[in-house]
C-alpha cells in the first residue's frame, strides 16, 4: 500500500504538478487534485440542476450532493448543525457577510477589535461597517515578539468593545494566534468572536467549539477545493436573530409585494443560485483531505517547513521577517533579498519553475510596520517536496548573483 | 525569453538621471498598488521641451530600468511629444516581452511622465 503521505505518489494526485513546477504559493491558492477536478466535471456532465427546486431526479441528486457537502463541513469544522453552514464565494464574501451581519448589532461608538497583521479582508470589511455604523475600530498589535498577546486584548476591551475579528494563522508569516485564549477572554465581556481561518483551515484540523469562534471564515480553493466556494460558520442562535443582508430566491418563506419572511436556516443567508458544482467540489476536497488526514498532513508540512526556514534563515543576504519563534509558525515564509526587488526574486524564480508571491500579500499595515514595500513569500502545502525548496533557495541565489 | 538583459541590468545598475532636478517646474508621484513601489519624478521644462528630467524612488529591475531609459529618451523631447508617450514605447525601449503583472512595473514610469506632463 502506499504510503499516504509519500509526496510521489500524492503528486501524481494533481495533474498541474505534472507540469514540473515548484509550486510554492499554497498560501495564495493550492492545487486541485484529480478526484475534485472529476467531482466538477461529473456534476456538469451528469447531472446538471438547479438545487432545491426541481421535482425531478437530477435536481434531487444535485440537491443531495451540495447538501451533502454542507454536512461534510459541519463535520471538518465540529459544528453542532448543517444550519450553522453558509456557503459562500470565499473567505472574503464570507467576512463581509459576517461584518454586515454582525453589524446590524453596532450602535454609535461601539468597537469592533481587529488585530494588525490581518489579511486586508479581515480589515476592509470592518472599516466600511465601523462607517456604516459610525463604529470604532481598536487594533490589537503584537509584541516585541511580533506574536500576539492575549493580555494586550484585555488591556483594549471597553464597555463598548461588541466584536473581535482576528485571524486564525497569518497569510504572510504562517503564524498561529492563541485563538483559544484570545476567544475566552472576549467571551468574558460578551464580544463575539470572528476567526478568518483561510489559512489555518488546509492545515490543520479545525474545532469551532475548541476555537471558541462565533463565526468562523475559510475557503475552498486553498484547501484543494476550486475557486469561487467559501464558507462562513455562524453560531445559530446568531444567524437566527440577525435579519439577512442579501435577499433574493431561495431565502424566502412567504413575499408579497410589501414585505417578506425569511426561509429557515441555512437558507435565510444564502440567496440565489448557489455556486452548486463549487460546492460539491469543495466536498470532494474535504474527503480528499480526511482521507490523507489533517494531522498528517499538519506534520508533513511541518516537516517540510523546518527544511524551509532553515535555508532561508541561513541563506546569505536574506532576511525574514515575523515571530522568530519557530514553533509558533508554520508552512509560509517572507522574506527580502538585500539589494535584489521583490518581484525581481519572484520573475527570476519564475525562470527555473518555482512559483512564490511577489508584493504586499493583501497586508500593507503589517509591511508598512516592517518598513518594506514588499516581500517575496514562500508557501508549503503537504504535496511540496524538498526538491521545491532547493529550487527556491537556489533561484535566490541566482538573482543574488544577476542584480546584486 | 529572459527579461534580465544585459542593457536592463546595466540602466538597473547604472540608472540615468538619478535624483530630483533643482527647482522643479513639475514634481510626480507614481505607485504600483500591487508591489507598493513608488517614483517620484521631477521635471524641469523650457522652450516647450523637457529641459531636464530625474527620478528617485524604489523598484524593482524593470522599473528602475524602464524610467531610466525612459528619462534619457524624453530630455530635450517637446512636451507635446513626451506627454504622448504609450506602453509601445517603453517596451520597444526595454526590447523584451512582458506578461500582465510585470508591464506594470514597466507602465509606472510611463504613467508618471504622461501624468505630470498632460496639463503642459
Amino acid at each position: 500500500m502506499n504510503n499516504p503521505l509519500s509526496p510521489i505518489s500524492l503528486q501524481q494526485d494533481f495533474p498541474f504538478l505534472k507540469s514540473g513546477v515548484h509550486f510554492l504559493d499554497n498560501a495564495s491558492t493550492s492545487q486541485r487534485p484529480q478526484v475534485v477536478i472529476d467531482a466538477i466535471t461529473d456534476y456538469y456532465t451528469n447531472y446538471n440542476a438547479n438545487v432545491h427546486r426541481g421535482i425531478y431526479s437530477w435536481s434531487e441528486q444535485a440537491s443531495e450532493a451540495y447538501e451533502a457537502t454542507r454536512e461534510a463541513v459541519r463535520e471538518f469544522i465540529g459544528a453542532s448543525s448543517v444550519e450553522e453552514i453558509i456557503f459562500t464565494s470565499g473567505t472574503t464574501h464570507s467576512l463581509n457577510l459576517a461584518a454586515r451581519l454582525l453589524g446590524q448589532d453596532l450602535e454609535k461608538d461601539d468597537e469592533i477589535i481587529v488585530s494588525t497583521i490581518e489579511h486586508h479582508s479581515n480589515l476592509v470589511p470592518w472599516q466600511l461597517v465601523a462607517k456604516d455604523r459610525q463604529a470604532k475600530l481598536v487594533f490589537l498589535d503584537t509584541n516585541e515578539d511580533e506574536k500576539i498577546d492575549p493580555q494586550t486584548l484585555r488591556s483594549l476591551i471597553t464597555k463598548k468593545t461588541k466584536i473581535l475579528s482576528i485571524t486564525h494563522t497569518s497569510n504572510v508569516t504562517g503564524y498561529t494566534l492563541p485563538v483559544r485564549e484570545l476567544s475566552d477572554i472576549a467571551h468574558e465581556f460578551n464580544i463575539i468572536v470572528v476567526v478568518d481561518a483561510a489559512q489555518g483551515a488546509p492545515h490543520q484540523p479545525i474545532n469551532v467549539q475548541d476555537l471558541g469562534a462565533d463565526m468562523l471564515a475559510f475557503s475552498g480553493h486553498k484547501l484543494c477545493g476550486p475557486t469561487g466556494v467559501g464558507v462562513l460558520y455562524g453560531q445559530r442562535d446568531l444567524l437566527n436573530r440577525l435579519e439577512p443582508v442579501y435577499g433574493g430566491g431561495s431565502m424566502i418563506d412567504k413575499v408579497t409585494l410589501e414585505r417578506s419572511t425569511w426561509a429557515a436556516l441555512p437558507a435565510k443567508h444564502e440567496p440565489g443560485t448557489p455556486n452548486i458544482a463549487g460546492v460539491i467540489g469543495l466536498g470532494t476536497a474535504i474527503k480528499y483531505l480526511q482521507n490523507i488526514g489533517l494531522d498528517a498532513i499538519h506534520a508533513r508540512v511541518d516537516e517540510l517547513y523546518n527544511e524551509l526556514w532553515q535555508g532561508i534563515q541561513s541563506a546569505e543576504g536574506v532576511t525574514s521577517f515575523g515571530p522568530k519563534d519557530r514553533a509558533a509558525r508554520t508552512s509560509i515564509v517572507s522574506f527580502t533579498v538585500a539589494g535584489v526587488h521583490a518581484h525581481d526574486v519572484a520573475s527570476i524564480l519564475d525562470e527555473s519553475q518555482v512559483a512564490v508571491r511577489a508584493g504586499h500579500h493583501c497586508a500593507q499595515p503589517l509591511l508598512q510596520k516592517w518598513g518594506v514595500p514588499s516581500t517575496t513569500r514562500a508557501s508549503l502545502y503537504f504535496y511540496n517536496t524538498s526538491e521545491d525548496i532547493t529550487a527556491l533557495l537556489n533561484g535566490i541565489k541566482k538573482a543574488q548573483q544577476l542584480l546584486t | 525569453m529572459d527579461i534580465y538583459q544585459e542593457e536592463i541590468l546595466d540602466h538597473y545598475r547604472h540608472p540615468r538621471n538619478s535624483g530630483s532636478v533643482e527647482n522643479p517646474d513639475i514634481i510626480q508621484t507614481e505607485r504600483n498598488s500591487s508591489c507598493g513601489d513608488e517614483l517620484i519624478f521631477s521635471f524641469k521644462l523650457a522652450d516647450g521641451k523637457v529641459a531636464e528630467v530625474m527620478f528617485t524612488g524604489e523598484g524593482c529591475a524593470i522599473s528602475q530600468a524602464a524610467a531610466s531609459m525612459l528619462t534619457e529618451d524624453i530630455t530635450g523631447q517637446a512636451i507635446t511629444k513626451a506627454k504622448q508617450l504609450t506602453p509601445d514605447d517603453v517596451i520597444d525601449l526595454l526590447g523584451i516581452e512582458l506578461g500582465p503583472t510585470r508591464l506594470k512595473c514597466a507602465l509606472l514610469p510611463v504613467q508618471a511622465i504622461t501624468k505630470a506632463l498632460a496639463d503642459k
